[in-house]
């Protein structure tokens, strides 16, 4: 390989979440060791307490911004650094806490926490974007290794990441599994959910659950008009499916409220979808 | 009529052996996660025996049917392109050594398969690609080296209910008159479970010559052919395709097009369980070190914006514009860059189409052409 003028400086960031995504970089078992010698990795004290000051020329984050603290701290870390990645769910899409943002937080903090006036949160989970640029996002809960790999490897290389951005289905087909919203009638948030995971769910006969978030052009108002009438959903549950992993992504609040606002529900039900339907099935009348 | 012989249902075994015996790799329909697919077969017993199909737009069951009838079901979600053109494909591989970098070709010696319940309009759609990435002015060696070894064991349609199938509108379907080695027609009556075998190539005379046959009468024929116009007498889909591609280019700005961008998820399923859809995309992998290279070849979809993405960006935004383009390719513009529709009646992107998309209807609806065929 060309020789290295320096090793990068890596840094690995946390907010809140749930460690996971710094589990996938640690889970890199095989690369491990050949990560720790192209870069210096300087900042990661899920590996390691030695901490090495920065700027720093590759900052992973992990987690959402919800605190006032974490706000401040966002922004440091963007300043001590080149590049900045948003990694995970938590970092690009508010994560699954962010159901808060559709609730009062006073009224969620006396439910969970004994002694409320002790916490100090934001009223809003948001994804590190929210706050400062980010230069990439890793999507998922957890983010994929590959994903992951591929992006370190780009930035080595100092070429652009190859990391898709259209829907599981393409990866369920390219597989060969069945669909299971087809031949089994699941509900499954792949045809508007981002690759990444390797048609994880669908593959061991499941629902994909949307850890990915959207993809590139999400059509939920289509996909959720099936759910209600071919599924046999009810609009009410239509609700958490889009409220989990990536309750904050754009496309995914828009597909929640849509479904917990009765209008929304009304909207869906005469949409061209759904007409189509109707008129099919009493043209044709047989079975 | 071609050459035709009949033969017991307990020859199939013998027909898997003798397959089996020239180093076939043989591929054919099998159950798995509820529905029939093309996989490796090893034993007669793989094939789904006693079961069938439902099939709607959106919608596929798998059922049981009490005849014990091998081939009784229509098509499932994956078409032998899968096998012929593979996805992903490693087309080479480079190492960096102390001694230089050293490529590796990876695909030396691809496996010779031997296909088996081709229908119809798979028959058609291999022909389809045939053209494309075999016969036309660019061959694709992949492609070549796989299919010019294929065996082809054509299964007329017979003894199932083809709800989203329009091979009939097509005219590739549901009996094929050639392009296999052996064709079978599976014949159900009361007390005699036998095949009618037409015999294609010389190939397939010689794999028969290792079958207990006896010629076929005029009776196994006049059956046969029963079976097979119930088939295109009961076709769940028609389409008209006279003036089809002209009256399509000519309704570009259709409204319709809106109202099916409205129901479209641009994810993607149609052109993957397409028999014809056969794009592709070429990236390089590499290791962390950069020691290691590969090209690889994947399946591209004409619905995700990277399949247009150029110079900064993505020509079809909208998926509207994404899906006008894979239907009037299907129906249009195949036409004048390849002389066949792109299309062969398989029915496959209106079942796997999570939100039941109908290409009959929405083609019928922009070209304003309706059709209601003759009975044969």
């Amino acid at each position: 390989m060309p020789r290295q003028r320096h090793r990068p400086k890596l840094a690995v960031w946390k907010f809140a979440s749930c460690d996971g995504c710094q589990l996938t970089l640690l889970d890199c078992e095989d690369e491990l060791l050949l990560m720790s010698e192209l870069f210096e990795i300087a900042y990661f004290l899920e590996a390691s307490s030695a901490v090495v000051r920065g700027p720093y020329d590759l900052s992973l984050v992990e987690g959402s911004i919800t605190t006032p603290e974490e706000v401040e701290r966002i922004h440091a870390i963007r300043r001590q650094s080149r590049i900045l990645v948003a990694m995970g769910a938590c970092a690009t899409a508010g994560g699954i806490q962010a159901v808060r943002n559709f609730a009062d937080v006073e009224d969620m903090k006396r439910v969970v926490y004994a002694s409320p006036e002790y916490v100090r949160t934001l009223e809003h989970s948001l994804p590190a974007s929210a706050y400062v640029p980010v230069d990439f996002e890793l999507p998922g809960c957890p983010p994929s290794k590959a994903q992951v790999l591929e992006f370190l490897t780009a930035f080595l290389q100092g070429r652009r990441p190859s990391i898709p951005t259209h829907s599981v289905c393409i990866d369920c087909k390219r597989q060969g599994v069945v669909c299971v919203m087809v031949a089994e009638g699941i509900p499954c948030l792949g045809p508007v959910t981002r690759t990444g995971c390797d048609a994880l769910c669908p593959r061991y006969r499941r629902g994909c659950y949307g850890c990915f978030g959207p993809m590139e052009s999400p059509n939920t108002e289509s996909l959720s008009a099936w759910f209600l009438v071919r599924s046999g959903l009810a609009p009410q549950q239509l609700v958490p499916l889009y409220r989990s992993f990536n309750a904050a992504a754009p496309a995914f609040v828009e597909a929640s409220q849509r479904s917990a606002d009765p209008i929304g529900v009304q909207q869906a039900t005469e949409s061209p979808w759904t007409q189509a339907v109707n008129e099919r099935e009493s043209a044709n009348g047989e079975p | 009529m071609p050459e035709a012989v009949v033969v017991e249902a307990s020859q199939l075994a013998n027909l898997l052996a003798a397959l089996q015996a020239r180093k076939y790799r043989v591929i054919g329909p099998t159950v798995r996660d509820g529905a029939i697919i093309y996989d490796d077969l090893t034993t007669v017993s793989d094939l789904p025996v006693g079961w069938t199909d439902e099939q709607e737009a959106g919608e596929y069951r798998l059922r049981r049917r009490d005849d014990g009838a091998y081939f009784g079901y229509a098509v499932g979600p994956y078409a032998w392109k899968r096998f012929l053109h593979p996805s992903p494909f490693t087309l080479w591989r480079a190492r960096r050594t102390p001694d230089g970098v050293i490529v590796e070709l990876t695909d030396a010696e691809p496996s010779r398969f031997a296909f088996l319940g081709v229908r119809p309009c798979d028959l058609a759609a291999i022909g389809i690609l045939d053209r494309v990435l075999r016969d036309g002015p660019y061959v694709d060696p992949s492609y070549r080296d796989r299919r010019d070894h294929v065996f082809i064991v054509t299964v007329q349609c017979a003894n199932f209910s083809p709800s989203t199938c329009f091979c009939v509108s097509m005219g590739t379907g549901p009996r094929a008159e050639n392009g296999f080695d052996l064709a079978l027609t599976e014949l159900l009556d009361p007390g005699s479970h036998r095949f009618l075998v037409e015999i294609g190539s010389e190939r397939g005379a010689e794999i028969l010559r290792e079958l207990a046959h006896r010629p076929a009468s005029a009776s196994d024929w006049e059956t046969a052919t029963r079976l097979v116009h119930k088939t295109a007498a009961r076709m769940g889909r028609q389409l008209e395709v006279r003036g089809l591609p002209e009256a399509l280019l000519a309704n570009l700005e259709h409204h319709r097009w809106d109202h099916v961008a409205a129901r479209c998820l641009t994810c993607g399923n149609c052109t993957m369980v397409c028999p014809t859809c056969f794009c592709f995309s070429v990236e390089d992998r590499s290791d962390l070190t950069g020691s290691v290279i590969e090209r690889v070849r994947t399946a591209d979809v004409c619905f995700t914006t990277a399949f247009t993405y150029t110079a900064g960006k993505s020509l079809r935004q909208s998926a509207r514009s994404r899906y006008r383009q894979w239907l009037t390719h299907k129906l249009a513009t195949w036409v004048t860059q390849f002389g066949t529709f792109g299309c062969v009646g398989c029915g496959r992107c209106i079942t796997w189409c999570p939100v039941g998309i109908d290409i009959t209807e929405e083609a019928a609806a922009i070209s304003g052409l309706t059709r209601k065929d003759e009975r044969p």
